[in-house]
């Protein structure tokens, strides 16, 4: 089986606020178009133009899972997602006041709390945004676009440096 | 589900407000947006209305498919009789509000009376409430959004606003949302100032269900598929709209110096790439931005490097805003452009009727039919940006003398500024015609001058016929839903085949209008775009509605005769020059002095464009006056308006 480490690459720079993320989420899971059932949410500054989606980290150590008092909130390890068992939940919120992402979510309609899962493994954000905002990928992957943006800026500067000195009299 | 959204009732003199569902009945004629609005309008209003009094009525819609998977479906409508040209007002915008409106449980308002002072509405779940805005009157556009977030405590709230322009009943001031999203032409701005209506502000979680949710979201992936693979589209999502100008430019399309010529020269300062490479302090790669579900993202970010508002973030400029502050008053400088848009986006105005208007009034100082006298001394010379700024700043606060004449609009303005003045308003039905130049290209003029809310190009523009397409290609676009197999040509000079070309557009816009989808999705600037086969399966997965594509079409008909019906009860006449589908005489008497070779020396042959006007009734099922037959009427159902279902 191969390895399925996978987890939502946010890159903000790309986002165009559009909330189609939140949209297609929102059909997805409850079959209706309502932002407030979303599991991603976009966070916008709009006067600086400035749009970030937020969604779960599926973190290793989830202080909801950690706090909840009924053992709802458990790790799928095959997915490598958080899940919450409605069965057990019982409501309380107090998953929602300690997440530090603001990623767990309470439904006033049907008074439950939601989060992102992933979509089984095929998430509708992904599927859907056209400008890469938001991408599905190996954790250990993450980092690497940042390393070969941060080794271009060094070449470059390399190349600089090079270019004075063969200036120098 | 979408269908169960409901309309409202708001007397602003009484504080009455009513509530109703919308009947399937109604929903099959007229779907919703634009196409119901018009509707509304013909039962509202009645004849001979003040625009600017209690007794116009006001619509604001959403679009059927309002926040549903049917990509772009983003889009704000508004309706009234309008202040500038006394006909059909009519205004379309993007952004977050018309989905904002849907999940509070709303499709449309109707809008009357006038409140004592300045009040706001506020729509949350199925709620409507009228509240005091006095302490907001005087904000900017985003500052009063951002005030009525405070007030209320959400930050998700989404606003339609004016901004002192529409307080100052500009006749042209612009409603808006978001940092420029605007329902910019004939002045809706101003009939909601004169209601005393500052905002409208809407914020809803109530599920709209999705009838087919599989589908709807299969087919809005092949939608957004169809939509991100044209060129056209991926261009626009880089540069914005403001790609199209060099292009139209350099064949000859632009508006110079009001109408004297068709071409800008040295003008690479105001080209995409150099907006990109001054406003260094853009926004991420794409600095895009995108209306709601949409990926095209045509909205450029920026901020402006220099002047006197440097630093100051914006959207655009657009390419409209190109034509009215650097085109038509020939102003070839970056930073009065992005100071330009900056300053109507602030205000709340329509920038291609200020920029229109300036012009025009440049044209006639430098006639000597306005001085330094109407001016107060502004030196409105053309090429004068300094001049062209202050004039913005005077028509939206209606100071000096000319400031507050050219705030009525050019058919009231040029009645108080006299001689023949006139003669030199580039409009149609009172309303200013876009930066383009339509003297070689006979389609394009068919298309302002019979557009129904005035001179408009996104009324019925068939912008393919600049392309050249070949004939097969032109009549496979053109020969459904509805068969077609009269003349079409592929050259943009010809007179041959537009009338049904104008007729269809004009359908396919409405079309997108009820739906509530933007135009960069249909077949506007691109041909491979989708229309009316595409629609009636978007409308079924996500409304379970069944409608044929040619059942999209005979509502598309309808609503543009409902339209055409309020403005002859308003006085539309075939060739008046201000109120009929007539343009002025100099698209006929005075040669294009550039351009590519097929361009220059043209005008439009007045018998040739008569013609036109009546092949185009002909299509539509007028007499040769421009008035519906009776039979015309019965078969779109139309023969008992107004039939007050709603």
């Amino acid at each position: 089986m191969e390895p399925m480490g996978k987890v939502l690459q946010i890159d903000f720079e790309k986002c165009t606020g559009c909330r189609l993320c939140e949209l297609v989420c929102s059909v997805f899971h409850d079959g209706v178009s309502n932002a407030a059932r979303s599991r991603i949410k976009v966070i916008k500054w709009e006067s600086e133009g400035v749009y970030i989606p937020m969604a779960c980290q599926q973190c290793q150590d989830a202080p909801c899972m950690i706090i909840c008092p009924t053992n709802a909130i458990y790790r799928d390890e095959e997915l490598n997602r958080v899940m919450v068992n409605q069965d057990k939940c019982i409501g309380c919120r107090s998953c929602v006041a300690v997440c530090p992402f603001g990623a767990m979510n309470f439904n006033v309609i049907d008074r439950k709390v939601f989060k992102c899962d992933f979509c089984d493994g095929d998430p509708q954000c992904v599927r859907f945004c056209d400008v890469k905002a938001v991408e599905y990928v190996e954790a250990d992957r993450v980092s690497i676009s940042k390393t070969r943006t941060a080794a271009e800026k060094i070449t470059t500067a390399q190349k600089q440096a090079l270019a004075l000195e063969s200036e120098l009299p | 589900m979408a269908l169960n959204r409901k309309i409202a009732y708001i007397d602003l003199s009484t504080g009455k407000i009513e509530v109703r569902p919308i009947p399937l009945e109604v929903r099959k004629k007229f779907l919703g947006g634009r196409g119901l609005d018009a509707y509304l309008l013909y039962n509202h209003t009645e004849k001979g209305c003040d625009p600017l009094g209690p007794d116009n009525t006001l619509m604001v819609s959403g679009g059927i498919l309002s926040a549903t998977l049917a990509s772009a479906s983003a889009r704000f409508h508004m309706m009234a009789k309008s202040p500038l040209g006394g006909l059909l007002g009519s205004a379309n915008g993007g952004g977050f509000f018309a989905p904002e409106l849907a999940w509070a449980g709303f499709h449309h308002l109707v809008i009357k009376g006038k409140a004592s002072e300045p009040v706001y509405l506020w729509i949350h779940n199925g709620h409507i409430e009228i509240r005091d805005a006095t302490h907001i009157w005087g904000k900017t556009v985003p500052d009063t959004q951002w005030a009525i977030r405070e007030e209320l405590g959400d930050e998700d709230i989404k606003s339609l606003v004016i901004g002192p322009a529409g307080e100052n009943l500009v006749r042209f001031a612009n409603v808006m949302t978001g940092i420029k999203n605007s329902g910019g032409r004939t002045g809706m701005g101003a009939v909601m100032g004169s209601k005393n209506l500052k905002a409208i502000a809407a914020r809803g979680t109530m599920d709209i269900k999705i009838a087919h949710p599989k589908e709807a979201l299969d087919f809005n992936k092949r939608f957004i598929e169809q939509i991100t693979t044209a060129k056209v589209n991926q261009t626009q999502g880089t540069l914005g709209t403001p790609f199209i100008w060099g292009a139209t430019n350099s064949w000859g399309g632009i508006r110079t110096r009001n109408f004297q010529y068709n071409q800008m020269l040295y003008c690479d300062e105001i080209e995409p790439e150099a907006i990109d490479d001054n406003c260094a302090e853009t926004i991420g790669p794409y600095h895009m931005a995108g209306c709601f579900g949409c990926q095209v993202h045509c909205r450029a970010q920026y901020k402006i490097p220099s002047g006197p508002y440097a630093g100051r973030y914006d959207e655009g400029p657009e390419y409209t805003s190109q034509g009215a502050f650097c085109g038509e008053p020939d102003v070839a400088s970056l930073e009065h452009l992005l100071a330009g848009n900056h300053l109507v986006d602030q205000w709340g105005l329509d920038n291609l009727e200020t920029g229109s208007l300036i012009s025009w009034a440049m044209e006639l100082y430098e006639l000597g039919i306005l001085t330094d006298k109407e001016t107060d001394g502004l030196d409105l010379r053309f090429g004068n940006g300094d001049a062209m700024l202050e004039m913005i700043r005077r028509i939206c606060f209606r100071e000096g003398w000319l400031g507050n004449v050219l705030a009525d609009g050019g058919i009231i303005a040029s009645e108080k500024i006299g001689k023949n003045s006139f003669d030199y308003l580039i409009q149609v039905k009172g309303v200013s015609n876009l930066h383009s130049d339509e003297r070689a290209t006979p389609a394009l003029a068919l298309n302002i001058a019979t557009a129904s809310r005035g001179s408009d190009h996104l009324r019925s523009r068939p912008a393919i016929d600049l392309y050249h397409l070949p004939e097969e290609v032109l009549r496979k676009i053109y020969s459904s839903p509805v068969p077609y197999d009269g003349p079409l040509s592929s050259e943009h000079t010809e007179y041959i085949g537009k009338p049904w070309q104008v007729f269809w557009q004009e359908n396919c816009y409405m079309g997108v209008d009820c739906l509530g989808i933007c135009k960069y999705h249909t077949t506007f600037l691109g041909a491979t775009l989708p229309n009316f086969e595409d629609w009636s399966k978007v409308l079924y997965y996500n409304t379970g509605l069944e409608l044929s594509p040619r059942d999209i079409w005979d509502v598309a008909v309808r609503a543009n005769m409902v339209e055409r019906l309020f403005n002859l009860r308003e006085g539309l006449t075939r060739e008046d020059l201000k109120k009929g589908d007539m343009l002025n005489h100099r698209y006929f008497d005075e040669p294009t002095r550039r351009g590519a070779p097929d361009v220059v020396g043209t005008v439009i042959d007045r018998e040739k464009f008569k013609k036109m006007i009546d092949e185009f009734y002909e299509y539509k099922g007028l007499d040769q006056n421009g008035v519906p037959k009776p039979e015309t009427l019965k078969r779109l159902g139309l023969d008992k308006e107004p039939s007050h279902l709603l």
